[in-house]
């Protein structure tokens, strides 16, 4: 296969990502090369083996429902790139 | 030398009373000061708190109180790892300036047991590399030889241990980010069985593979770090309920402990492509392991050569889903953007993510996009339950099975950098074992032409962690490796 530039850009569309036209050619050869190195897997035969999606069987784990940790509003908030006060500030999104 | 010291010998001195935390701490500290032009090992250097921190473990001490096993120990942790109050930025310009408001349960249990957190080591961004050339504080470089790479993704982890900055780090394993860098400066590292040791306030790389666990100086260190870090934690619904075995009991019949030990060999470990240092310097390491009284034989792991192919769907797959949340919101690096809130996603992103992460979050996010996720993601998921069930064949009548760490010792700066793929595949012999969820030990077993370590690796059945531990700590008594030191590099800055 060929990755093109176009399902490059559409790629980096869902990942929000705005690739620089450089960007964008490197990503196509690189990610093409190691696409086909992915392909050896066609070489084998899954048909009946179910996938692997984690390596320890657990059960999902239930608690009660309560607050276990008090959220401290000033100290995650200090990390906000902007703030009102005790909110996140984000661009408008609704006129 | 106090750089020198183990973790479990200083831990002795400190209890008699002939050294105090706060010297041993200085000492440390004076290292990295002395070494960090050469190496660029640490992100941050915490030296007023390790100070605090000693000065504290030195009233315990002298208070008789009960101290914990790292008592005054300086340890230094890998910065994809949260600390309460001290800047976190997993060594990517999108967390620039980042300080979490709680630790790390691994962090967390470090500090109950007494340690000393002497600072934040460099890492690939986002543990994404084999290299520690991803970092966007700038590259790490091997003791051993500053031309060359100290591997990676815990690179800066390795480097500090093997130049003496800290007796012992934490480091992650995704793919052999532990094992690897291991083995490129001639200390010890362990991956534990995944869901043994808490990811809870880890940065999430690739979920179902991280794993984090220490590099140390020798396996009794590893053995005495791992016993602190393991155990069930509520906060981690990955972590595994099941009781903590006595890890320093696993080590303590020394060589002898390798009598009786089923040792399998998989061919595909030792094919062509392995540098001809390496494979002598393993084989004769199997000889050692033989002669102690160990049964080796040959087995087979057929599906090892799918492993890079598999990882590197699966890894950016879980990663791509990961990196989602850095948006520019919430915390981290917000760009000037003029549109609306996609626009402001989309430049936050592309001036906060590197080029080896970006190229990660495109492969993940073009392997799970509609009409790709069959083909991909649900592929490589199934050749995952191959691969592990080729291990667990092995594992019939083996106790641990036995193999080179990389095909190749530590490789030049640069070499790599222009060849993703060629990167990836140096993972190949550390792979699997995440892929199957396995423990797996790196221990010092040799030198090449050139001077730099060889690592031997150790892979035992899940939870088998006192069986690597027994076979590594076995090999370790019979030999000398572990007892190489890299040269001084004090005083010296970083060739161009």
């Amino acid at each position: 296969m060929k990755l093109t530039v176009d399902q490059v850009r559409h790629v980096a569309l869902l990942a929000r990502l705005a690739l620089t036209p450089e960007e964008e050619r490197e990503l196509a050869a690189t990610l093409d090369q190691i696409l086909q190195h992915m392909e050896t897997l066609d070489r084998l035969d899954t048909t009946n083996v179910d996938p692997t999606a984690h390596i320890v069987a657990v059960d999902t784990p239930w608690r009660e429902d309560v607050v276990t940790n008090a959220a401290d509003t000033d100290a995650l908030l200090a990390n906000a790139p902007a703030r009102d006060d005790d909110l996140f500030l984000v661009p408008k999104i609704i006129d | 030398m106090l750089n020198d010291l183990t973790i479990a010998t200083a831990a002795e001195r400190l209890r008699r009373g002939e050294l105090s935390a706060v010297d041993l701490t200085r000492a440390a500290l004076d290292r990295i000061a002395a070494t960090e032009p050469a190496l660029n090992a640490f992100l941050t250097v915490t030296a007023d708190a390790a100070l605090t921190a000693a000065a504290d473990a030195d009233a315990a001490l002298k208070r008789g109180a009960a101290a914990g096993p790292l008592t005054g120990i300086p340890i230094a942790v890998k910065d994809v790892i949260a600390t309460r109050g001290v800047r976190t930025t997993a060594a990517s310009k999108i967390l620039e300036g980042f300080v979490p408001s709680y630790d790390a349960t691994v962090t967390r249990r470090l500090r109950d047991a007494g340690a000393v957190i002497v600072g934040k080591v460099n890492c690939d961004e986002f543990a994404m590399g084999s290299s520690n050339e991803n970092s966007a504080y700038g590259l790490t470089r091997n003791p051993w030889d500053l031309a060359r790479v100290p591997g990676g993704s815990s690179g800066g982890s390795a480097a500090s241990v093997a130049a003496g900055q800290a007796l012992a780090a934490l480091g992650t394993d995704t793919g052999g980010s532990i094992r690897l860098p291991a083995a490129y400066t001639g200390i010890v590292g362990l991956k534990p069985t995944y869901g043994r040791v808490s990811r809870f306030g880890v940065i999430a790389y690739a979920s179902s593979l991280d794993q984090v666990g220490p590099l140390t100086r020798d396996v009794t260190d590893a053995a005495l770090l791992l016993g602190v870090l393991a155990g069930h934690d509520p906060r981690d619904s990955t972590s595994v309920d099941r009781p903590v075995p006595d890890y320093a009991a696993a080590i303590a019949g020394g060589v002898a402990g390798a009598r009786g030990l089923r040792i399998a060999l998989p061919r595909e470990y030792f094919a062509a492509g392995l540098q001809p240092d390496v494979e002598r310097a393993v084989r004769a390491a199997t000889d050692v392991l033989r002669d102690a009284g160990a049964a080796l034989h040959e087995a087979s792991l057929p599906h090892t050569e799918y492993g890079v192919a598999c990882y590197y769907i699966l890894a950016p797959a879980e990663a791509s889903s990961n990196l989602a949340r850095y948006d520019g919101i919430r915390y981290g690096l917000r760009a000037p953007s003029t549109g609306g809130l996609l626009d402001l996603y989309r430049d936050t992103r592309e001036a906060g993510f590197g080029r080896e992460v970006k190229r990660r979050i495109m492969l993940g996010t073009y392997v799970l996009s509609s009409g790709y996720y069959d083909a991909y993601y649900l592929k490589a998921q199934k050749v995952r339950t191959l691969i592990r069930r080729d291990f667990e064949r092995v594992f019939a009548d083996a106790d641990v099975i036995v193999t080179p760490v990389a095909p190749t010792t530590a490789f030049r700066i640069g070499e790599k950098t222009a060849d993703p793929l060629a990167m990836y595949l140096s993972d190949v012999l550390t792979i699997g074992v995440n892929l199957a969820g396995l423990p797996a030990i790196v221990v010092p077993c040799g030198l090449d032409h050139a001077g730099m370590p060889i690592g031997l690796q150790i892979v035992g059945p899940p939870f088998g962690e006192e069986a690597v531990l027994r076979a590594a700590c076995a090999f370790e008594a019979a030999t000398d490796w572990h007892a190489l030191r890299p040269p001084d590099v004090a005083g010296r800055e970083a060739p161009r």
